[in-house]
């Protein structure tokens, strides 16, 4: 259960675009609309070493 | 702003490291044992060999070799290309290839064990395994096949673009493409993509690093960038990046490509060509790194805007930026590294077509190796015929036409994966009602990617393929629940069959 949430958040976090489908704020030069996306990748790498932590103890 | 011509330097740095590539993968077997002090592997066959590299690659291997037929030309080429023509639309390419990985990673495991035990090496294989039909599995042979075919097309279309900035014109620079190709995949097989495809990803990094750095230096960093292409756009108001009316192609665009990308052939060879499930754990894990750089690849599109570049064949946008902002030798090598970007996918593509082929479409036991490589080149010719046929003003658009194909293999390939009680012949009809509707609609669409309804109060444009795939989606379950009544729920005949392992 713990995983598919893990698994889950990027798909809600991506999928919904007028979440970030803003200009302001600006990052170094990057529009919100930009920067958020490029944030995800890393997040989403580490919510997938979480759910493969879950997956080894159980 | 006309881009400076390009001249020796860039010719000859271009020919030094694209045939360097090719001499290295073509030769690899020469060389390969030298790496590997290991006695070479004797429990493989030799097609095992040839097309899954004998289901050997350890982490590194398979995070170079999927990544790296997973990023191919169409990000070099493509997305720029798109993101040139429409602005932050086109970035749907970056959610697309971020939420792909949990989906790997919840999935991919189950396929790659059901493959290991069964001894599967394609998707038909498994289907055919799982639910005992011949016909299913020609259907998702098929599906495999022609959906692969626009996607190779794209690859040659991506080695002829640079070949073209270079100064070449006419038939001349797609020969030169083909025949490269033809070549690297006949001699090396699998092993040449793998073992090459680290060179492809360097040489692609450091290409993009300079641009990402040089670039925005010009002109005045990124925030100028962003504001000077913004001018070359349309305007968005309300302080939006995309449209109000196109949140929702962004969305379902990206899901839909989101689910087809390892429905394909090459795709998933490169995770059957893993050495263990938790090999493709990892990978999960790592491989969102890719994504970064195609982020970066994807401002090359906005990036050329601030540059001044005006061309209307949005193909040529990179290279036209790199001729206008790189000294010509580097030029040069930039574009070798999008040749070989295009080359090293379209390798693994072809192998992956020809397993279909020598394992699924042709009838038993006429596997041979010279068979795949002929099944190999002769995929690589239906290419060739894409690409001189078909018009490729948005090469992006022939890899939205095979993601709809694709994508209705998704119910007998993931969904088989559930435990729910999906019979073969419902499986059949979701498939070809799928296929039929998706094809159509691309067809009455004018071959657009998205397509619009509406219902109560609600409309918008949707993908196509996942339009379809709801319909496949459906048509499966209905008709598996007439079947079972129709029949009784007799077990014995509508459990899937797991046991059936492959003769010969």
């Amino acid at each position: 259960m713990k995983k598919t949430i893990l698994l889950l958040l990027p798909f809600a976090g991506l999928l919904w675009v007028p979440l970030y489908n803003r200009h302001d704020p600006v990052l170094l030069g990057f529009p919100f609309f930009y920067w958020y996306q490029l944030a995800w990748v890393p997040v989403t790498s580490v919510l997938i070493w979480m759910a493969w932590k879950v997956d080894k103890q159980s | 702003m006309s881009a400076s011509l390009p001249d020796n330097a860039a010719i000859g740095v271009f020919i030094l490291f694209f045939v360097a590539t090719i001499v290295l993968g073509s030769t690899v077997r020469f060389w390969r044992p030298l790496l590997n002090r290991r006695k070479a592997t004797t429990h493989h066959s030799q097609g095992e060999e040839w097309g899954l590299g004998g289901r050997e690659f350890g982490a590194w291997v398979t995070w170079f070799l999927v990544g790296g037929d997973f990023y191919t030309a169409y990000t070099v080429i493509a997305v720029p290309a798109l993101v040139y023509s429409t602005g932050g639309f086109g970035f749907f390419a970056l959610p697309y290839t971020i939420i792909v990985y949990p989906f790997i990673f919840a999935v991919m495991p189950k396929l790659w064990t059901i493959a290991r035990d069964g001894g599967h090496a394609t998707a038909a294989d498994i289907v055919r395994a799982r639910f005992g039909s011949r016909t299913l599995e020609l259907a998702v042979a098929i599906s495999g096949l022609v959906a692969v075919l626009p996607y190779i097309a794209l690859q040659l279309i991506g080695i002829r673009t640079v070949v073209e900035a270079l100064g070449y014109t006419g038939m001349l620079p797609l020969l030169f493409a083909f025949v490269s190709l033809a070549a690297y995949t006949w001699l090396g097989g699998l092993h040449a993509p793998a073992l090459t495809a680290f060179i492809k990803d360097v040489m692609i990094y450091i290409a993009v690093l300079a641009a990402v750095i040089i670039v925005p230096i010009h002109l005045g960093g990124y925030g100028a960038m962003f504001h000077a292409a913004t001018e070359h756009l349309p305007a968005i108001p309300g302080g939006r990046i995309v449209s109000q009316d196109q949140t929702v192609p962004y969305a379902t665009l990206a899901l839909s490509s989101a689910f087809a990308a390892f429905l394909y052939p090459h795709t998933l060879t490169g995770i059957l060509a893993a050495k263990s499930a938790d090999t493709i754990r990892q990978n999960a894990v790592f491989l969102p790194i890719y994504t970064i750089v195609l982020g970066l690849i994807a401002l090359l599109g906005l990036m050329a805007h601030a540059a001044g570049i005006v061309t209307t064949s949005s193909s040529q946008v990179v290279p036209q930026l790199f001729l206008a902002i790189f000294p010509s030798w580097f030029a040069g090598f930039c574009f070798a590294a999008i040749a070989v970007g295009a080359l090293v996918p379209a390798s693994v593509m072809a192998i992956g077509a020809a397993n279909l082929i020598m394992h699924n479409i042709l009838p038993r036991h006429s596997e041979s190796v010279t068979g795949s490589r002929l099944a190999g080149l002769g995929v690589k010719v239906g290419a060739l015929g894409c690409v001189v046929f078909l018009n490729a003003k948005f090469a992006i658009d022939l890899q939205l036409l095979g993601g709809v194909i694709i994508l209705q293999t998704f119910p007998a390939l993931i969904m088989g994966l559930l435990p729910l009680r999906l019979s073969a012949p419902a499986l059949i009809g979701g498939w070809a009602s799928g296929s039929l509707f998706g094809l159509g609609l691309c067809w009455l669409d004018g071959l657009k990617p998205v397509h619009p309804i509406a219902f109560g109060g609600f409309s918008a444009s949707v993908s196509t393929g996942l339009l379809a795939l709801g319909v496949n989606i459906m048509v499966t379950m209905v008709l598996g629940s007439v079947i079972r009544l129709a029949l009784g729920a007799s077990p014995s005949t509508l459990q899937p069959r797991q046991n059936m392992r492959r003769q010969g």
